[in-house]
């Protein structure tokens, strides 16, 4: 049936045999997606008396939306600190391959290093729309505080990987862990607070005593190192030598932690299986919160009608099925050859 | 007349959808020949919604070729309210099914000129070669749409200022606050149903016992405007056991006596794989 498309000519696509993340819960809905928005059906129906024009059976798959990655230092051999001239071929690598961790945006970050590799390397970092090129770049992070200016002004505030190098929690001074249950806190301020949900980093009790004191100040960040998505075995990156096994990276010869290398999909299992709680909030660990501690959640982080339309298929289990940017297909497991 | 008594509201409902579904799939609608549907909105037939949802899941049934006019809207509440006509349609019908939008009829309830919209209603209805079936529920006041107590059994399509039981009736869907709950509404009139070749009124619930009872053993009465059906040749009511509760035990006896005959319009069942599979044609419903 041909639609009466007065606001847009552009193809409409419904994804149908799915639930889908909105409103805090798993609903059965099917998503509409126009011009890499999600677009409200109900609208479409009575105001342009307008259909879909293709239709994808999800098989039962859960759509949420997209990861978000606020802490990133680098991945897949690329370490975005260290100043190279081929800066942006390792960025596009990276954004590349966590289209398959399901981040389908990401603010790449910079351990804290001298000036002259902050001049070296910004200058390189543009913010740029996700694709099928890789995941959207959102602005990057320096050091240890996420630059998002506009979430500063929403006044957001934001606790690095909570519990790692920072001063242990005290019962007499509490310190920054403190904050996640603090009384001081303004109104209309939330904290948010990075956390490491690999198993390693940051142990599963830590991991429920920090959600169950602020569930909904929870990020999940990978604060990757170069080392993730290579394979297990002896890799140089930069001038170290690490061993990887598994989520454990190494420096090579001895027992001392080198970094994290769990990817993003692999932190939102682990969330949910630590912790216990619902699909949906391990999934808005990953997405809502970071779009909300970036001030960015009108367009991203959600599947609301007129965000965009950056998402994700899923399995019970939270396996990655396919990422989709704009409406666009970036990514499908067994596709690529992944 | 005929009265369906099944023994609940689940049976009630399915009854009725199985009823549309075989009246849908007789006609064999087709793009020179479309179906036209009268449809209601209300919790009673949120049962009959969800069964005609299912045939379609399963093949069974298309809206492709089906045309829709609903009973009434609000007036004055934004179209994308929760509680507005067009989201009850939208959310426990058509987003399930495939019917197309251009063959959807709601009443504007926001419309610059009201009773021009209700007479372009009307007019939309008589273009589309009238009604086929008309499927209604009724209000514990026995009101069909928003035809309230004292309105003429000979109305068309209009505006009508809602009687207060029903604004009290439908405060719940508003918070509970009067204040909140429109006060008119747009809706087809007892006569605009009347025209309809087939009427199918859905009643179901104790509240609704009395109504049902004025319905059927009482004379066609303007102040319960469901009585006017007493004289449509093609009138079905269906309706649960706890609906009876006011009728007498003979009336109740009678047509219990005669839902053998009744049932007869929904066994055998039909579906449009048959039909499209090229077999044998399914035969004529019985009817008296």
């Amino acid at each position: 049936m041909p639609s009466n498309k007065s606001v847009s000519d552009a193809p409409i696509a419904r994804f149908t045999n799915c639930r889908i993340l909105r409103g805090r819960r798993l609903q059965r809905e099917d998503l509409w997606v126009r011009e890499g928005k999600i677009l409200n059906p109900e609208k479409l129906f009575f105001d342009e008396k307008g259909s879909a024009d293709v239709q994808l059976d999800c098989k039962g798959c859960i759509l949420a939306p997209g990861f978000i990655d606020v802490q990133i230092n680098g991945g897949f051999g690329v370490d975005f600190s260290l100043a190279t001239d081929d800066f942006g071929a390792g960025i596009d690598l990276v954004s590349q391959k966590i289209l398959s961790h399901g981040v389908t945006s990401f603010c790449p970050t910079l351990v804290t290093s001298p000036p002259s590799v902050y001049h070296q390397v910004l200058p390189q970092i543009s913010v740029r729309n996700g694709g099928a090129h890789g995941a959207g770049i959102l602005g990057h992070s320096v050091a240890n505080l996420c630059q998002a200016e506009e979430a500063v002004q929403h006044g957001a505030t934001f606790i690095t990987h909570l519990f790692n190098a920072m001063l242990p929690f005290h019962h007499r001074d509490p310190g920054i862990v403190g904050l996640l249950t603090s009384d001081k806190i303004p109104a209309g301020r939330r904290v948010f607070y990075g956390m490491i949900s690999d198993g390693i980093h940051t142990n599963p009790a830590a991991l429920r005593i920090a959600h169950r004191a602020h569930p909904k100040g929870m990020v999940l960040v990978t604060d990757a190192i170069a080392g993730m998505g290579l394979a297990p075995g002896r890799h140089t990156l930069g001038q170290q030598v690490v061993e990887i096994d598994g989520l454990n990276t190494y420096i090579a010869g001895t027992k001392t932690l080198s970094g994290s290398v769990a990817t993003m999909d692999t932190c939102v299992r682990h969330f949910l299986e630590a912790t216990g709680c619902s699909v949906e909030t391990a999934l808005e660990a990953a997405s809502l919160h970071p779009a909300q501690l970036l001030g960015i959640e009108d367009k991203k982080g959600t599947l609301n009608y007129d965000s965009d339309a950056d998402f994700l298929m899923l399995d019970d289990s939270l396996h990655v099925q396919a990422t989709y940017i704009a409406g666009e297909e970036v990514w499908r497991r067994n596709a690529l050859g992944m | 007349m005929k009265l369906i008594i099944q023994e609940t509201y689940a049976q009630a409902s399915e009854w009725a959808a199985k009823y549309i579904r075989n009246r849908i799939v007789h006609f064999a609608p087709g793009p020179e020949r479309y179906f036209t549907l009268g449809l209601p909105t209300g919790s009673t037939p949120l049962g009959c919604y969800s069964k005609l949802v299912e045939y379609y899941r399963n093949g069974d049934l298309s809206f492709k070729y089906v045309k829709t006019f609903n009973m009434d809207e609000y007036v004055g509440l934004p179209r994308d309210h929760p509680e507005s006509y067009h989201s009850f349609m939208w959310n426990n019908f058509f987003k399930h099914i495939d019917i197309s939008a251009e063959n959807v009829h709601i009443l504007d309830g926001n419309a610059a000129d009201l009773q021009a919209e209700c007479d372009a209603f009307e007019d939309k209805i008589k273009a589309a070669g009238g009604i086929e079936l008309f499927v209604g529920g009724i209000g514990p006041d026995g009101h069909i749409a928003f035809n309230e107590p004292g309105s003429s059994l000979v109305s068309r399509t209009r505006v009508k200022t809602l009687a207060m039981d029903t604004i009290l009736a439908n405060a719940r869907f508003f918070d509970g606050d009067l204040s909140k709950v429109p006060t008119m509404a747009l809706t087809v009139g007892v006569g605009t149903v009347m025209d309809a070749r087939e009427v199918m009124i859905l009643i179901t619930g104790a509240h609704k016992a009395f109504a049902l009872y004025k319905a059927i053993e009482e004379g066609v009465n303007h102040m319960w405007t469901v009585s006017a059906f007493q004289q449509h040749p093609q009138t079905v009511f269906v309706c649960d056991e706890d609906a009876t509760l006011e009728l007498k035990v003979k009336t109740v006896k009678y047509f219990k006596g005669l839902m053998l005959v009744h049932n007869k319009l929904v066994e055998p069942l039909y579906s449009m794989k048959e039909t499209e599979a090229g077999r044998s044609q399914p035969k004529k419903p019985y009817s008296d």
